[in-house]
């Protein structure tokens, strides 16, 4: 898809600020394990107006949430405009279209197409898979949705076509390392208009790797929004250090984060309010890390925005963007392009 | 082969229920390989079942045999006798062997004895692991001989996923990650180009997904006259 044509692919607000050439940044929504709505609306209204876009999330780590469609509804009625996340777990290509049938229909502009987290990780391990087609595939297929108005067995549509922004993910430290840029090309070369990268704390090798996905032009043919998020504790960054496939996070981060609870330690049983204290600057340090990490971002060149990933802590979105200089977020009236 | 594991003694306790007459069918093949169904394990399995109806003060009278192989009509002839004697067969086969046998002899009544798991290999004296899901339209000439479809655990065409970590899959230390095995099989074939095509959709309906599958070879069936000889020789 040759992305600098005139008019919009789908008009979202996010391709908009994009193709304007601003400094995106998108945010994340994790629907409830519950069929209540206010909470999307509470935590729709934290991100307003901090981000351009935010996820919502499906079925993360293969808990079962609110659907990402529905939830996906909710915020925009709140005037957050969603991406929706799709993974190919739990659809078949016949469920993924009629999904997008309906999200397109409700006014959702943006997708994220996903592999999707096994579902042994989550609250259903005994569930079947479906995995009828991968990621990379279900990119494809949302973007000859728009661009050829067919179905994926090949029928052209009968009306109006789903014009979806189409993005995908990117883990730029899994293995075999050498092939994510490669692995990127693929995403790309099947139609993803954007994408956005797993967490990055370690400057040094994203520069390494995006070095590489310049050398292969991938920066001129999509958006790459590079993934940040704010660490609330040492031990959430060990966790995250030991436990995540391709999670790294350099010991001057983990350090800044054991530091920041020093005052704390050798203090014996810690009182509720010194808990309370010590986790407030915790979180503190960790936000100001990520706005460091984010300008440090912003200067490497393909970078085209950021994807701030809050994931149960969305009031950090607002002060990490303002922290980073991104606010007030651009307005791109759609009769611009 | 077919790879299969011994069923809990009290599920095939249950499965038994008040039989008192029991036949242990094993097979002389896949299951004898991997150590479930053979002579060996009919023998282990009829002794356990005598003792456990002692134990549990419900003798029964447990008959043991092994064919060479389950899984063919013309095997089971030999048999027939012994499996019209008994309350319930017993197999030791595979889920293919247990259902020759249901089907060979209606008048039975046919229970597993084994787990049925999976086609693959032993890797080592006791270690067995899947290699082929059976899917159909075989595409290890793409991959270096590595199938992804039994042995990346979302069947990505197009892999890695982010969730590959120094060789094994996001849901285990324990699996390989298909995926890097295909990559280092590629690299040392110097054939990575071929992971740089995004391979489509498939049609899965060479799989399962498109029904029960049957193979017919015209030019290996029978003239009709005769095929109505066997299928009336296969009821009988
Ligand atoms: S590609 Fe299909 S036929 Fe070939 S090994 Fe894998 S599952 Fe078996
Ligand atoms: S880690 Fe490897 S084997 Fe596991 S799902 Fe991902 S690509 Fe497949």
């Amino acid at each position: 898809m040759n992305i600098s044509a005139n008019g919009y692919l789908s008009g979202s607000n996010l391709e908009r600020v994009l193709r304007a050439g601003h400094f995106a940044a998108t945010g994340e929504l994790g629907p409830p394990q519950s069929a209540d709505g206010s909470t999307i609306r509470e935590k729709a209204q934290l991100l307003k107006g901090a981000c351009d876009a935010a996820n919502i999330t499906d079925n993360q780590t293969a808990i079962v949430r609110m659907s990402s469609v529905s939830a996906g509804a909710i915020a925009l009625q709140e005037g957050l405009e969603p991406v929706i996340q799709v993974t190919c777990r739990d659809r078949n290509r016949l469920a993924i279209q009629s999904d997008i049938l309906g999200a397109y229909a409700q006014g959702i502009r943006n997708i994220l197409a996903l592999s999707g987290d096994h579902q042994t990780f989550g609250n259903h391990p005994m569930a079947k898979n479906v995995h009828d087609i991968d990621s990379i595939q279900l990119v494809q297929m949302i973007a000859e949705m728009r661009d050829k108005k067919i179905f994926q067995c090949g029928d052209p549509f009968k009306g109006q076509e789903p014009c979806m922004f189409v993005g995908a993910a990117a883990a730029p430290f899994a293995h075999p390392i050498d092939f994510r840029p490669y692995r990127l090309g693929k995403k790309v070369n099947a139609g993803a208009n954007f994408i956005q990268t797993q967490l990055i704390y370690d400057i040094e090798a994203f520069k390494k790797y995006m070095e590489k996905v310049r050398a292969l032009g991938l920066h001129e043919k999509t958006y790459i929004l590079a993934g940040v998020g704010p660490l609330k504790s040492p031990a959430m960054a060990r966790y995250m250090r030991e436990s995540v496939p391709g999670m790294l996070i350099p010991d001057e981060i983990m350090n800044r984060m054991t530091a920041a609870g020093a005052p704390w330690s050798g203090k014996g049983e810690l009182t509720k309010e010194d808990k309370k204290a010590r986790s407030g600057a915790w979180r503190e340090t960790g936000i100001k890390i990520c706005v460091e990490l984010i300008q440090q971002l912003r200067e490497i060149e393909g970078v085209s925005g950021v994807h701030i990933m809050a994931i149960e802590w969305e009031e950090a979105v607002r002060p990490i963007a303002e922290g980073a200089g991104l606010l007030p977020r651009p307005v791109v009236e759609p009769a611009a392009a | 082969m077919i790879v299969a594991e011994t069923k809990p003694l009290d599920e095939i306790k249950a499965l038994l229920s008040d039989a008192e007459k029991v036949l242990v069918v094993g097979c002389g093949t896949c299951v004898t390989v991997c150590f479930a169904g053979g002579s060996r394990e009919v023998a282990i399995m009829g002794s356990l079942l005598r003792m456990a109806g002692r134990m549990d003060g419900h003798e029964r009278q447990v008959e043991e045999v092994t064919v060479q192989r389950q899984c063919e009509w013309e095997y089971l002839d030999a048999i027939a006798e012994q499996v019209g004697a008994v309350d319930v067969v017993l197999s030791l086969g595979c889920g293919i062997g247990v259902q020759a046998l249901a089907e060979h002899f209606p008048n039975a009544w046919v229970v597993p004895g084994l787990n049925t798991k999976f086609m693959g290999l032993p890797l080592e004296q006791g270690v067995w692991a899947e290699r082929c899901a059976g899917c159909g339209d075989c595409l290890l000439g793409l991959t270096g001989g590595v199938c992804p479809i039994a042995r990346c655990s979302k069947q990505l065409l197009n892999g890695p996923c982010g969730g590959s970590i120094d060789g094994h899959c996001e849901i285990n230390p324990e699996v390989s990650c298909a995926w890097q095995l295909i990559y280092d099989r590629l690299t040392e074939k110097g054939k990575l180009e071929v992971l740089m095509e995004i391979q489509p959709p498939r049609d899965w309906r060479t799989a399962r997904h498109g029904g029960p599958r049957t193979i017919v070879r015209e030019d290996l069936r029978l003239p009709e006259d005769h095929q109505a000889g066997q299928s009336m020789k296969q009821e009988a």
